[in-house]
């Protein structure tokens, strides 16, 4: 480094503090300390990169100046959905996830970071209250990675490979567990009936069987789709051995029942919806919880934090539960892994259970039910939309197919965004045989008014 | 002499949020449902089969927002963030300063109220971002192309396994190479990501320098190898100088090399993954690129690859056409998603501010800091002598050292776990001791990133020389310790045990009694 | 209150200072005492017991044998102690019951299998001399009373008298005071053993782990032969420290042994000639198949079903006429033996048919760390297929993991 290069950021470029720590060690200069690199091995340039922004106010100009260029929801109307969803998001949700404390902690145990344990240990228990299930996991990347990893879970509980998942499954969610799961599971879709967009129950009694692992239903479905079927679902499973894994995206859950008491044997889900930015995706947070089994536990990929009582009376701590592998690991059988995650989201979701309680949970999934079906009322009341396009229970999302309007999703919504709205998610590509649908999206975010103006939107772009 | 200080952390004995509160407070009121729907949609509940229909509403605490605030806070402030504590002690994590700016940047709504699938039109300036932030790491790095998708170190170095497992697929052998060879002192994940990927692993032991013999590499690479998988300098801070002929040899059989990087700081603008042979790489922008940790996430593990390899990439990638970028979802031979949608995007957007405040000049800065601090911290213990330093490896160590304790233990009985505790009665973080396997005994592993400056180093130095006193003449208190902590000690061996161990807070009720847990 | 059994072998490391390899029998004892050495286990001992009380205060009861081979040392640290009585002078006092509580021989164990006892003539050596059979008797007085941990001071061959007397049961740790330490039931230093001890008495989940018993043939040792065998487990303590944090990594040698013992098992299914060495890690496999496996002996194995048991050289010859065949054979714990000790059986010519390319050998990474560096070794009795064994081989220590180990 340079005499004259003194960076804000960077305590030991100032030049006193620096010579005196050359000295300290014995050598002449920085460079001397890179004597275990060979001469060959090192860039013996400059690397190539723009000059530096060394103010902070010209910096913030530089970037805010390019994220001007984005549009964010809150900046138009959006009605995208499909595993990450705009909903609103209380104050103190972002004031504790800004808290330098949270932000900036890492590894340390409980003797150093107590307090994010707790908050970790609160998460976990508030997602068991909405689950039904006294075992969950720390936060996990996202709901696809839950998924692969509840299954393959799965997978070594049974001693066994093929595992049925539900036809409606998103491609983000199928890829991600070919990839991952590929040289373990054997996974397989189940067929969804046109007309209701449930699990098609025939399908699956021909297909189970004593080398099925597990069953993969989610509730409510990637089509915003509650199959209310999962008593039988279970029972199916059951009856050959096989697991009941359910996906839930955790905000229904104050409408929709616990996940156990429908004989879920391993709950996987989502829980960006509570309190948590979208960020480009950068929001989600996924979850996995099961009974509190040795076999289920031993099997966990992901760590967990288990409450421990002090040693001094009236204390308690806590600490990553170990899971001294017992005789039932089969972990050979699909090895997973683990690394860093989305515990600040985590954290995060923790605040919003807490600021809404029980009722405010059950207000705001009623309050999303009532819009979304209104949305589908209005919809579906356009010539040439049909809303829902499945005759079936729905959560926050439902499908609308164009195929009567002559128009593609790709043409409704570029005339959309013209007008400032994210039209829905197209489906043309990742489900053919829906035809010109798209994957629409309703929270508690939108108004009357706003529903309004996308149909009368749409009514226009389709006319 | 430095001044050791008269630290107490906060202790507020705050209960579980679950225990407080009381029946039909509440601190938050949803939207209010607009009387037109309300209309149309009287019954919300009867939207819903009865059969799924929830029936007991879920036991979530009932609190005003300020007793929720409150909590959160004090809970905040019984965790040693980095912002807090010059923390040198998380060694291989690379705790540095985050750029306060960068969070004001990430909270516009301009990143934060992004939905992954709305139109590029839309997004064109964080579109920008990502592709120059890309074109910077492969100047950084020598490679080709990156992908952000990985939310974390692990996930990127899996993906890179799954990369080498297509390559050696599409060329017909992945029958016959199904060996990845590693080294001991690189991360577990280097091991583990491989073989959750289908691969046998092979790992190397380390020789007397610190790093493999290359007689151990010879021996093992055969027509079976697939690729290498390391870190480089590894987790001793110590630089294998012959990384360029492992990778010659592991080419030479037919491998790839993938390039563990999370121990790049140090090296940062000094020597690249290409040019020592890798075809691939990652960096974790948690670590070296000033992304906060978020107590554990969320981060970015950046994947990159060469050109050859660049096909594999998990889809989708930015591209940018002259005029406009895009996001490129046609890559039929990518080895498929490693997460949902895009990944953490706003790790990109802060390390993408972090390298434009640094520049080459900065970003050497960096490196050449972070290696004067660790050099500098080392010569404070090496004068400690419960401290050990394994390995005579010629040169200095770069980033971090992994100590050892074991002449403490066999002293004064005092070992690595209990100076771990006792180091945070100094209000500095517990250290890390070690990875899997544990071969340095009583290990303790700090890197001082560049962020620290040369009091906190004395300070932190002065506080393990004070340990290593306290273990001479009253190893018990130092055994007994924290005694300046949020908690004292717990009962750490009940976590191992079914019916001990609890992970929310009904297990616990049902584990210990209901009336335990309140009065705790 | 914690009930320590402690047990001293006043002699053990005697010959060690005077430059000779151990003290198992009275013409080595007497030589040692002219070349003026000096006890040094009391003192050791001392060591391990002052931690040992410093942690625990006064909850502490230790059951001593008499004299210098426990009492002594136990009294002069103020603790309270007791002595059992033999059981010879002690039989009938306890009643029935109290009969299950002494360790017994593990049943199987073949008493012709055992070299011969290493101290020879009880009392021998006169006053501060203890022999063999003292060490066994005060062992089973002070188990048939109940100790939590029994504690023993001195080498392999008082380990081999522990093991004699105790079995593969109670917990049992031993300070390092002997001149061989080839057993891995020690703590490093006496001061790590007083930790161990406490460590284990305190934790609310106590663990154990079979720890080898092994000893060598002295006379040979002195004339510059090395024959060791392993003679049992003692079941040690073993600490398991906490995880700290998801960057760690799997730390369970339990996992270890299970992924050793499936990625062999999945490969015994075939039709080839598996010879098993002794060892836990090797008894893992079979279990792994649902097959037997003797501890100390050597089985043979074809299509996952056992074909002879602890077998002899000439069975294994016998059996490897015409079919391929494979040895499995993992390194002895803290010296890393990998042949010619504890499994003669593998002799040169059983080697040479199997090829070296068909030896397996398998060990927890643990085992491989606690080596701390040092190359396995190989000691046949054919100094030519040493030399063809050395250099590096492959050691599996997972479930689809390996490592290599440098080989002399």
């Amino acid at each position: 480094m340079t005499d004259t290069f003194v960076h804000p950021y960077i305590p030991n470029t100032g030049p006193a503090a620096r010579q005196a720590m050359l000295d300290a060690i014995g050598v002449g200069s920085a460079e001397e300390l890179y004597d275990a690199i060979p001469a060959s091995l090192r860039l013996n340039r400059p690397l190539n990169l723009p000059e530096p922004i060394l103010s902070e106010r010209d910096l913030k100009r530089h970037v805010a100046g390019l994220l001007a260029q984005n549009t964010p929801v809150t900046g138009a109307l959006s009605f995208l959905g499909g595993g990450c969803w705009q909903h609103d998001i209380p104050a103190v949700c972002d004031e504790i996830n800004g808290r330098a404390e949270f932000l900036t902690a890492y590894g340390g145990d409980t003797y150093a970071d107590m307090g994010k344990y707790q908050a970790m240990f609160e998460f976990q228990s508030m997602i068991g209250e909405l689950v039904g299930m006294e075992m969950v996991s720390a936060p996990v990347y996202d709901w696809s990675a839950a998924l692969t990893s509840a299954l393959m879970m799965a997978s070594r509980i049974t001693g066994r490979k093929r595992t049925l998942v539900t036809g409606s499954l998103s491609n983000e969610k199928w890829s991600h567990l070919n990839n991952t799961g590929g040289p373990w599971l054997d996974p397989e879709r189940l067929a969804v009936n046109p007309q209701t967009g449930l699990i098609d129950l025939d399908d699956l009694r021909a297909r189970i069987s004593s080398d099925v692992s597990a069953v993969y239903v989610e509730v409510p479905s990637y089509f915003g789709v509650v199959e209310h079927r999962m008593a039988e679902i279970g029972r199916i499973a059951h009856d050959a051995g096989a697991l009941l894994v359910v996906g839930v995206d955790a905000i229904s859950l104050g409408v929709l029942a616990a996940p156990a008491d429908y004989g879920a044997d391993i709950v996987v889900g989502e829980a960006q919806a509570l309190g948590v930015h979208m960020l480009y995706s950068g929001g989600l947070c996924g979850f996995i919880a099961s009974r509190d089994e040795a076999k289920f536990v031993a099997e966990y990929p992901y760590l967990m934090v288990s409450i421990a009582p002090g040693r001094t009376e009236g204390e308690w701590g806590f600490g990553w539960a170990a899971m001294e592998r017992t005789s039932y690991d089969l972990r050979e059988a699909a090895p997973d892994y683990t690394g860093t995650t989305q515990w600040l989201w985590g954290i995060t979701a923790a605040v919003y259970l807490s600021l809404l309680g029980p009722q405010g949970l059950r207000e705001v999934g009623e309050g999303i039910l009532q819009r979304s079906h209104y949305a589908m009322q209005q919809l579906d009341a356009l010539p040439g939309v049909k809303a829902p396009v499945y005759d079936a229970p729905h959560f926050k999302e439902f499908i609308v197919n164009f195929d009567g309007t002559g128009s593609t999703v790709a043409a409704i919504n570029k005339r959309l965004l013209d007008k400032g709205i994210f039209g829905g998610h197209d489906l043309s590509a990742e489900f053919p045989d829906l035809g010109q649908s798209a994957l629409y999206c309703v929270t508690e975010v939108h108004t009357q008014s706003d529903i309004d103006r996308l149909v009368a939107a749409i009514a226009e772009v389709t006319a | 002499m430095t001044r050791l200080r008269n630290f107490h952390a906060a202790r507020w004995d705050e209960p579980l949020i679950l225990d407080k509160g009381t029946p039909g407070e509440r601190g938050y009121i949803p939207p209010a449902v607009d009387a037109g729907i309300a209309a149309a949609v009287p019954n919300p509940g009867s939207l819903i089969p009865e059969e799924m229909r929830r029936s007991e509403p879920p036991r979530l605490p009932e609190l005003a927002q300020p007793q929720v605030l409150r909590h959160f806070l004090r809970l905040s402030q019984m965790t040693l963030g980095c912002h807090v504590t010059p923390d040198a002690s998380l060694g291989t994590c690379t705790m540095k300063y985050s750029p306060q700016v960068n969070e004001h940047l990430t909270r516009m709504p301009e990143m934060s109220d992004l939905h992954p699938l709305q139109d590029d039109a839309t997004t064109q300036g964080m579109l920008k971002i990502i592709y120059d932030f890309e074109r910077m790491l492969c100047e950084i790095s020598g490679m080709d192309a990156f992908t952000f998708q990985p939310a974390g170190g692990s996930t990127a170095i899996f993906i890179n396994a799954c990369i080498i497992r297509a390559y050696h697929r599409d060329r017909g052998e992945l029958e016959q190479r199904n060996e990845i060879i590693s080294t001991a002192f690189s991360h577990p994940i280097d091991c583990a990501a491989p073989s959750v990927a289908g691969f046998r692993v092979i790992t190397l032991m380390p020789g007397p320098n610190g790093y493999p013999d290359l007689d151990a590499l010879k021996a093992v690479v055969s027509e079976r190898t697939a690729g290498l998988m390391m870190t480089n300098p590894e987790d001793t801070g110590i630089f294998n100088p012959y990384v360029k002929e492992f990778t010659r040899i592991v080419h030479e059989a037919g491998g790839l090399c993938a390039y563990d990087q999370a121990n790049a700081n140090g090296i940062l603008g000094m020597t690249r993954a290409r040019d020592t042979g890798f075809d691939l790489c990652q960096f974790n922008l948690h670590k070296t690129f000033s992304v906060p940790h978020g107590s554990t996430g969320g981060s970015c593990g950046a994947g990159g690859c060469t050109a050859e390899l660049a096909k594999y990439l998990p889809s989708p990638m930015v591209v940018f056409d002259g005029e406009r970028y895009s996001w490129d979802y046609d890559r039929p031979d990518s080895v498929g998603k490693s997460r949902s949608f895009h990944g953490n995007l706003q790790a990109v957007l802060r390390s993408y501010a972090w390298v434009m405040a640094h520049g080459a000049e900065g970003l050497r800065a960096v490196a050449e800091t972070a290696v004067l601090n660790n050099n500098y911290l080392k010569s404070m213990l090496e004068e400690i002598p419960g401290i050990d330093i394994l390995y005579d490896s010629p040169g200095h160590r770069l980033q971090e050292v992994r100590y050892s304790w074991q002449p403490l233990l066999d002293e004064t009985g005092v070992n690595t776990e209990d100076v771990r505790r006792r180091i945070t009665d100094f209000g500095l973080q517990g250290y890390f001791t070690s990875h899997h396997p544990v071969i340095v005994p009583e290990p303790m592993t700090l890197e001082p990133s560049e962020s620290w400056s040369k009091s906190d180093l004395e300070e932190y130095g002065a506080a393990l020389t004070q340990i290593d006193q306290e273990a001479r003449t009253d190893p018990e208190f130092v055994k007994s310790s924290p005694h300046a902590s949020s908690v004292h000690r717990i009962h750490e061996e009940a976590i191992d045990s079914p019916d001990q161990w609890a992970m929310t807070w009904r297990g616990w009720k049902r584990k210990y009694g209901e009336e335990r847990v309140h009065s705790a | 209150m914690k009930r320590i059994g402690l047990i001293v072998n006043p002699i053990a490391g005697m010959g060690g200072r005077v430059g000779l390899k151990g003290t198992d029998g009275p013409a080595a004892l007497e030589q040692a005492r002219a070349l003026g050495a000096t006890p040094l286990s009391g003192e050791r001992a001392r060591q391990a017991l002052a931690v040992l009380r410093e942690r625990l205060g006064d909850d502490l009861l230790l059951l001593a044998a008499p004299g210098p081979m426990g009492a002594d040392i136990a009294e002069s640290l103020g603790i309270a102690t007791r002595v059992p009585p033999s059981p010879d002078r002690g039989r009938g006092a306890g009643g029935e019951g109290e009969d299950g509580k002494t360790a017994r021989r593990q049943d199987g164990e073949k008493e012709g299998d055992l070299l011969p006892s290493p101290a020879v003539g009880r009392g021998a050596g006169g006053e501060g001399c203890t022999s063999s059979a003292d060490t066994q008797t005060a062992v089973a007085a002070i188990l048939a009373e109940g100790v939590d941990l029994l504690l023993f001071a001195g080498g392999d061959g008082t380990a081999r008298d522990v093991y004699a007397a105790a079995g593969t049961g109670p917990p049992v740790l031993g300070i390092p005071t002997g001149v061989k330490m080839h057993s891995a039931v020690y703590a490093t230093t006496p001061r790590a053993a007083g930790e161990a001890a406490a460590a284990f008495l305190t934790a609310a989940k106590p663990q154990l782990r079979e720890s080898e018993v092994m000893d060598i043939d002295e006379e040979a040792f002195r004339q510059g032969r090395l024959s060791a065998r392993l003679f049992g487990y003692l079941m040690v303590p073993y600490q398991r420290t906490l995880v700290q944090s998801l960057k760690s990594g799997s730390t369970s040698g339990e996992a270890d042994l299970t992924g050793i013992a499936t990625d062999i098992a999945e490969r015994m299914r075939d039709g080839a000639l598996w010879i098993i060495g002794p060892g836990t890690t090797t008894r893992a496999i079979a279990a792994r198949l649902g097959v037997p496996k003797t501890l100390l002996g050597v089985d043979l194995y074809s299509r996952g079903e056992l074909v002879a048991s602890d077998a002899t050289e000439q069975t294994i010859l016998r059996h490897l006429d015409g079919v391929p065949a494979h040895i499995v054979v993992t390194p002895i714990g803290g010296q890393g033996y990998l042949f010619g000790r504890g499994n003669q059986q593998f002799s040169p010519e059983v080697i040479r048919r199997v090829d070296k390319s068909n030896i397996v050998v398998v060990s927890t990474l643990a085992k491989l760390t606690g080596l701390a560096g040092a190359p396995l070794l190989v000691d046949t009795g054919d100094p030519t297929l040493d030399a063809e064994l050395a250099g590096y081989m492959r050691v599996v220590t997972g479930f689809r993991q390996e490592s290599v180990q440098r080989v002399l």
